[in-house]
């Protein structure tokens, strides 16, 4: 530490601060941000201000917070925490099993290039895109398949207006994942 | 042969064990082996596993941050019913405590008079179109009576193409309509034949675009094809007359199958600041004033419900734990002109209207006008502090415990308070009332409260009922309150609207209350889909969902978020700037050095504390806070970097431009109250007092010198009186970023 004799203390606050955001910082105030994080991401869907939310709005939750669990992921993760079948779940739960996950960085994030290999398996003859026909036949019978809705926004949202195929490089790099998240 | 040996051999054996659910173990994947079919189809299940995983993160995303614009729309919206609902109550202590000689209570008690006339024949008389002339140049429809289906189709072609109908038309359509209304019960019991679907019609807002494709894609009204609108068709959009207009077209044309339940916004004071009036005005500057007045006679004589086939309760708001549908039966509504009309005045105020009016309903004790206010509210300490209160209530304030207290005092606390809650309420049944209560009183605070409740309640997912702080009035009611309610009346189903839905409707409390929402593209372009609901003599509901304006419908999901967060956005930024010297001052709180600098968590905390919307703002912050240095924000610099330019005047005081701004729709409120003539314009001298009637409902002291530096600056016409509409335009803040 620097003598602090010569500093004005506007320059100390800013150093300290500086100091405290850095990578050594302590646990106890990665912590607290941590859980300030999925407290706010929490409060969003909280439409009564009673620390419960719809089971049903937990997966928008859990991605928000920057994680890519699977459904099974999101199954097992909502069987942890919901109250008893009620359809809810208490912050009281949600907030140490999230932490966990955050801290654990339990389901990580895609990188760009795993996905780009992903699509590529799926273009079987190279072509550099997809066929809405072919993303569609992968999306909604293998894995943990699209509903018809999610297909349909899919296709809206990714499809080249013009040629109607996808360009996947392109939208992989479209939406990028937010760094802020 | 297809698989090399060793390393894709070794890739192979990963590809089994991976399972589905450990996303990083299988660390490549395996292109390769094109010939090695089972590889192959794992492999591209991992792969389509991959990019849903990926795609449902991104979506979700998406939805988080509609979400937050959802939340910004609402707090805003709900923040300005609010308002309303203060500015109002707080007229009527004015009227309440201030002598008959005082000017600001002269200002405003035209709003509180009874009527000069008194019977409804001679209100025919005032409203009689008969002597209006049409004249040649008159392009629009003409229309004939009694009224036809071929009329109402000829009024639906003319507003298709924008024309306008004439005042003796409009005049005539309403004058029949009020004697139509005349004679309907307050609750219409409507029954389903055997082999026909009634169409139940939330929120219309004014939106005209979404009555006509609602019109197209479900047909007109007809014997065959019943309709019940709930309520709210005007206020916000800009063609709220034209959809009276039809909807009372089809009302005279089909009596016994159009049905219309009355909204919170089929209210003249409300209209004051939600458009209406100044929609009327502007389209009909000579008889705007007497259609307005008809209009206000019409509303208050809507119906407050329908119910169909003794089993499906149909009405605007929704329900308290009080709600008696007998009691309803037999109110007088027409009595009920406005939710939010205030205290009556007291007896020795009375500018000498004639004492029959009282009879007629529109008059009262000062004692039962007192009540009426408090009861506005759903008055019910006790359980309101046991809650947490909803987010987006009022401030807490403790209630005053004092018990004696003089006027002056109190004048002063209101100053201070930056609104009312039920310790207004409170105050005023505590302080010791002299007057003698007429008999009636009692029944008809019961009355009251329970229209108001039918017409601006919301449902929450909590057991109970709680005063409905965030609009003002009504209740909050939980779903033992609906189970309760409905098994009383042996009821199955509650069908409301009030609330605007992303998807135009939404059932809650075990799918025994069902919100159908009307309005498309409510808060912004693409923000929600409207919908109508078709009931069979099964009374199951089927929902029919459409979003008007072409555009919309083309947009991605991204577009559609983006497009409607940006507007969002905008209106954030600008209430953020109309408080910044509040928000410098929170800040500073937070600096006692003074470095200019404060943490994220500091600036979201002040954020909230002065604007009290109950807002996520740590979610909100990467949108609003551009630079950030290791957590920290230059709080005076992005006060800047908000961007909005306000108009440049060449006035002394600049203090009284944050007030102005503040309190925008405050202002034109209390100028369209003021304003008894409805000619849009008002005179300095109304001018001013209007400022120093806001400057007692707010804290801040604004000195006549500005006030009248003020008046020549927006002399437009330089002929010594003011446009409300020029006034308010020039006063109107811009965001720079909108063209980003």
């Amino acid at each position: 530490m620097m003598s602090q004799t010569d500093e004005t203390p506007a320059v100390a606050k800013r150093r300290d601060n500086n100091m405290a955001e850095s990578n050594n910082q302590s646990a106890e105030t990665k912590l607290s941000d941590v859980h300030k994080r999925i407290k706010a991401a929490f409060e969003t869907f909280d439409n009564a201000a009673n620390n419960t939310v719809d089971v049903r709005e937990i997966g928008t939750i859990i991605y928000s917070l920057g994680c890519f669990p699977s459904q099974a992921d999101l199954h097992d993760f909502i069987a942890e925490v919901e109250e008893d079948h009620s359809g809810y779940i208490h912050l009281d739960r949600f907030l140490p099993a999230m932490t966990k996950v955050l801290l654990e960085h339990k389901f990580p994030p895609i990188p760009k290039d795993l996905l780009l290999q992903a699509f590529e398996v799926l273009d079987k003859d190279n072509k550099g895109y997809l066929e809405p026909e072919e993303l569609t036949k992968y999306m909604t019978q293998e894995g943990e398949p699209f509903t018809q809705e999610e297909m349909e926004e899919m296709l809206t949202g990714l499809a080249d207006h013009e040629r109607n195929v996808i360009y996947y490089k392109d939208v992989i790099n479209q939406l990028a994942i937010d760094p802020d998240m | 042969m297809g698989c090399g040996m060793g390393k894709s051999e070794l890739q192979l054996k990963k590809c089994d064990r991976v399972s589905i659910s450990a996303p990083g173990a299988c660390s490549r994947l395996q292109s390769q082996p094109k010939c090695h079919a089972h590889c192959e189809a794992a492999t591209a299940i991992r792969a389509a596993l991959l990019i849903q995983r990926w795609y449902r993160q991104y979506v979700a995303r998406l939805e988080m941050r509609r979400r937050c614009t959802w939340n910004i729309f609402q707090s805003i919206e709900y923040a300005g019913e609010q308002d309303q609902i203060k500015l109002y109550n707080f007229f009527g202590f004015l009227m309440d405590h201030f002598t008959p000689a005082s000017s600001e209570r002269n200002l405003i008690s035209h709003i509180f008079r009874e009527n000069e006339i008194c019977r409804d024949i001679e209100w025919e008389r005032y409203f009689c179109y008969k002597s209006i002339e049409v004249p040649e140049s008159y392009t629009g429809p003409h229309l004939t009576f009694p009224m036809t289906f071929c009329g109402v189709s000829k009024l639906m072609e003319a507003f298709k193409h924008k024309q306008q109908l004439h005042a003796r038309y409009v005049l005539q359509i309403l004058g029949e309509t009020w004697r139509l209304l005349r004679i309907l019960p307050n609750i219409n019991y409507v029954s389903v034949c055997h082999n026909q679907e009634i169409t139940i019609c939330g929120d219309l807002h004014g939106h005209l675009e979404d009555l006509l494709l609602i019109f197209y894609k479900n047909g007109l009204p007809s014997s065959e094809k019943p309709y019940v609108f709930n309520g709210d068709f005007v206020d916000r959009g800009k063609n709220s007359l034209e959809i009276l207009l039809i909807l009372f077209g089809f009302l005279l044309v089909y009596p016994n199958d159009v049905h219309l339940n009355r909204g919170n916004h089929e209210d003249h004071i409300v209209n004051l600041r939600y458009g209406f009036t100044k929609e009327i005005l502007g389209k009909y500057r000579v008889h705007g004033k007497k259609i307005l007045k008809l209009l206000q006679k019409i509303f208050s004589w809507l119906p407050l419900a329908t119910v169909i086939d003794h089993k499906v309760l149909i009405v605007h708001g929704g329900i308290s734990d009080m709600t008696d549908l007998n009691v309803i039966e037999r109110v007088d509504r027409h009595r009920y002109v406005s939710a939010l009309r205030p205290t009556k005045m007291s007896q020795q105020a009375v500018n000498g209207s004639k004492s029959q009016n009282s009879r007629n309903g529109e008059a009262g004790g000062p004692v039962e006008g007192r009540r009426r206010v408090y009861s506005l509210t759903h008055h019910s300490p006790a359980s309101a502090q046991r809650h947490n209160p909803p987010r987006r209530s009022l401030h807490n304030l403790p209630i005053s415990n004092q018990l004696s207290w003089s006027l002056e005092d109190e004048l002063k606390r209101r100053r201070r308070l930056a609104g009312f809650d039920q310790s207004y309420g409170e105050m005023n049944k505590s302080e010791s009332d002299s007057d003698s209560e007429p008999a009636g009183t009692e029944t008809d605070e019961q009355e009251w409260k329970q229209i108001v409740d039918l017409l601006w309640s919301d449902p929450m997912p909590q057991n109970g009922c709680i005063p409905n702080e965030v609009r003002g009035g009504g209740c909050y009611w939980g779903p033992d309150v609906t189970e309760e309610v409905l098994e009383r009346h042996n009821l199955q189903l509650l069908i409301r609207s009030h609330e605007c839905k992303q998807d135009g409707y939404e059932f809650c409390h075990n799918r025994r209350v069902l919100t159908i929402f009307s309005a498309s593209n409510y808060y912004e372009v693409g923000s929600n889909r409207g919908a109508y609901i078709r009931m069979g003599p099964d009374l199951v509901p089927h929902f029919i969902q459409y979003q008007a304006s072409r555009t919309c419908r083309e947009l991605t999901l991204t577009q559609s978020v983006g497009w409607t967060e940006r507007s969002a956005l905008r209106a954030l930024r600008e209430q953020l700037f109309v408080h910044k010297s509040d928000l410098i001052s929170a800040f500073q709180e937070f600096d006692p050095n003074n470095t200019g600098m404060i943490s994220l968590r500091h600036w979201a905390s002040a954020t909230e504390t002065v604007l009290n919307l109950g807002l996520p703002w740590r979610m909100l912050r990467p949108q609003l806070v551009n630079s950030t240095k290791y957590g920290m924000v230059d709080y005076q610099q992005w006060i800047r970097e908000l961007s909005i330019t306000e108009p440049k005047l060449e006035i002394s005081d600049t203090s009284i431009l944050e007030t102005m701004y503040k309190n925008h729709s405050n202002l034109e409120t209390i100028f369209r109250i003021i304003d008894t003539d409805h000619s849009g314009s008002i005179s300095f001298e109304e001018f001013r007092q209007t400022w120093k009637l806001l400057s007692s409902h707010l804290q801040t002291e604004i000195s006549d010198e500005a006030i009248a530096d003020l008046a020549q600056s927006i002399d437009f016409n330089k002929d010594g009186s003011i446009d409300i509409n020029e006034f308010m335009e020039a006063f109107r803040l811009v965001d720079l970023s909108a063209h980003t």
